[in-house]
This record gives structure tokens, sequence and C-alpha cells, in this order.
């Protein structure tokens, strides 16, 4: 099997073309490919480029964005066959020779040219039970949570995700089963499980546990490859892994210790 | 895969990793001077041990390739659901009776 993504160009470069040099893209567009051809400019972005495009050649190009900055995760599209964001990602160094080619992220459904439905990838996360869960009754009073404890210092290696959906198109479970839960929601998903204030544990791993969970994970790595914040979804999942094995064990020790009815022996 | 799935897979792999470096060292030993039934069998026959390890060797065995059929069959093909889950049980009863069938046969000769 062919590994999914192209190997980066021995020739990847961070330099900026010389002046009057021109980009010619391929973005896919209603099923084929359409070229353009766009200058060269000094620590241009993937993101300047479509823009561009846009409003210099063709309005009718959709695709998403909106910080600029590498916050909001709107941006992430295809840049040479490996999911990106594309506000940070320099022209100079993923251009492959002169030439850039553009498509819609992987795995989710398309609106329109460079535009994904993030729906599934949403879904998933409430799927997931990626949201706090308080408990019925209000905490007394704020919980101390240690800097160092190693809960904490898990919680902090993955919380900064920012919804890119980059190691979703990047995740190869996902595009072999699509009700695989994915790289993202399952990382949010070990954030909470080491959060010491949640209430809804129980039922985070159970939904995270199965055929669309954490289990399903080949540990292929390509989340953690392409996270453009740096962030081990692999090593989230792994974490998963551990607890939803330990919970189920804990589960099945009690009910053999109980026996079915759920009394214990005399 | 439910997690009871996930940790009998991982168990039996461990098993199995064990019991495949004996059965291949085994093997290399054993046919260091060419092999007949006779010696086999001479190995085999009556040896509790050999029954034990071998035992052990194919319900592990019998465990693990069909968790590992399935999800392999759910990733690659549109195959969900009981008749799947119902399909790898057969898998692994064939697996386990085939290969009890050999291991005693071999002992009782």
């Amino acid at each position: 099997m062919n590994a999914p993504f192209p190997a980066p160009s021995p020739t990847e470069s961070t330099v900026d073309a010389a002046p009057g040099a021109m980009l010619t893209v391929r973005i896919r567009r209603d099923g084929g490919f359409q070229a353009f051809t766009v200058a060269r400019r000094p620590a241009q972005t993937v993101l300047d480029v479509v823009t561009e495009i846009q409003r210099e050649q063709d309005p009718t190009l959709a695709y998403r964005f909106a910080c600029r900055v590498g916050m909001c995760g709107s941006c992430a599209m295809m840049v040479n066959g490996r999911p990106r964001w594309t506000c940070r990602t320099r022209v100079a160094a993923v251009a492959e020779g002169d030439g850039l080619t553009l498509e819609p992220l992987r795995n989710l459904p398309v609106v329109k040219d460079l535009a994904v439905d993030m729906e599934p990838f949403f879904a998933k996360w409430t799927a997931a039970h990626g949201a706090f869960e308080p408990g019925a009754v209000p905490a007394d009073d704020f919980a101390v949570v240690a800097p160092e404890s190693p809960e904490r210092r898990a919680v902090d290696a993955g919380i900064e995700c920012i919804n890119c959906g980059v190691c979703y198109a990047a995740c190869d479970v996902v595009a072999w089963n699509p009700d695989y839960l994915g790289p993202a929601a399952l990382n949010r998903a070990w954030t909470l499980v080491n959060d010491v204030r949640d209430r809804g544990q129980d039922a985070r791993l159970a939904a995270v546990s199965g055929d669309a969970g954490c289990q399903s994970c080949h540990t292929h790595m390509s989340c953690t490859e392409h996270c453009p914040k740096a962030l081990a979804p692999t090593f989230a999942i792994a974490g998963l892994k551990r607890a939803t094995a330990r919970a189920a064990l804990k589960r099945f020790g009690a009910q053999a210790f109980r026996g079915p009815s759920g009394r214990r022996p005399s | 895969m439910s997690p009871m799935l996930y940790l009998a897979q991982r168990g039996t792999a461990v098993i199995l990793a064990m019991a495949v470096a004996v059965h291949l060292g085994t093997i290399l030993y054993a046919v260091r001077g060419g092999l007949t039934a006779g010696e086999i069998l001479g190995r085999t026959q009556g040896n509790g041990a050999f029954l034990a390890f071998y035992g052990i060797f194919v319900v592990a065995a019998a465990i693990h390739a069909p968790i590992g059929l399935r999800s392999i069959l759910r990733e690659w093909t549109p195959w969900r659901g009981r008749s799947l889950d119902g399909a790898m049980l057969a898998v692994s009863a064939l697996l386990a009776v085939l290969g009890l069938r050999a291991a005693l046969a071999v002992y009782l000769a």
C-alpha cells in the first residue's frame, strides 16, 4: 500500500522565490482541477494565494478563513496532498517547483471548492463527550489542581487544539471507517478524562470505546505528524486505550464478584 | 472493538509472541539432523507438557486472529453487525477445533 501522503519534496525550502517569479496553482473544483497563475511574493502564505485568486481572478472561488494568524482553525486544506493550516504555511516551504495543488480537506464532505462541511467533525466531538460535565450538584468550592500534577500535565499536552480538522483529514482510519471518532475528538476526550473536576467519566469512557472509538486507532501517527499545533493525539488515544481497558477490567471484576444478579455473595 | 476484545487481543498477542518463539526454536532444533514422523511422534506422544503448550498456543491464536480479522473486514468491506460477529465466532471455533485436534492427534498417536 502506498503512503497516503507524499513525502516532503527534497527541494523544500523556505527561501522566497526571485522577484517576478510566478506560481501555478491547481485548485480542485467541480470534480476536476482549475489552474490559476499568481505572482510569487515575499513571505507569501498559501492562504494569501487563495485570497488573491478569489479577489483578483475568480470571485466565485469558495474557501474558508477567519483569523489569518493560526488561532481559529478555519483555513485548513490539502496542500500538495498533505493537510495543512494554510494561513501559517509559507508557499516557499511547500511549493513543488513553481506549482501548488490545493484540494478540500480529506474525509469531510465538500460544500464548494475548498470549503468543507465540518458538521461530521464536530458531531463526533459531541459524540465523544467533548464537553465538560460538572455533575448534578455544583461543586462547593474551587477545585485545587496542581500545575505539576500528572493529570494537569496530560491536559496541558492536548488542550491547545484549534479544531482545524488537519488530523481528521490525515487519519487513514477515518477514511476506512467513517464512524471512527477521529483524533481531535478523542484528544479532547482525553483532556477531559484528566480533568479532576469532571463528573461524566463513565459515560465518556463508554462513548470513546467500541468500533468507533479509541481501540480502532492503528497508531499510524499521521495525526501527530500533521498537527499544526504540534499536539500528539496518538498519545492521547493511547491514554484512552489504557483508561477504557482499566474501566472494563474494573467492571468485569465487579460483575464477577457480585454475580450476574448484581448482589454480592454472602 | 470493545475494550474487552482489545484486552483479549493484546493479552493473546503476548502469549503468541512467546509461543511462536518457542515453536520456531523447536523447529530449528528438531530439523538440525533431518526430520522424520517417528522423531516427531517420539517427542509428542504422551507428552503432557507438549499438549499443554500447544493447547495454550491454539486457544490464544483462536482468540487473537478473529479479533484482528474482524477489524480488517470492518475497515475494508461494508460488512458489519451480528453476521460479522457470528462469522468471526465461527472462525474462532474452527481454528480452535482444527488446532486442538492436531495437537491431540500427535499426543495420542
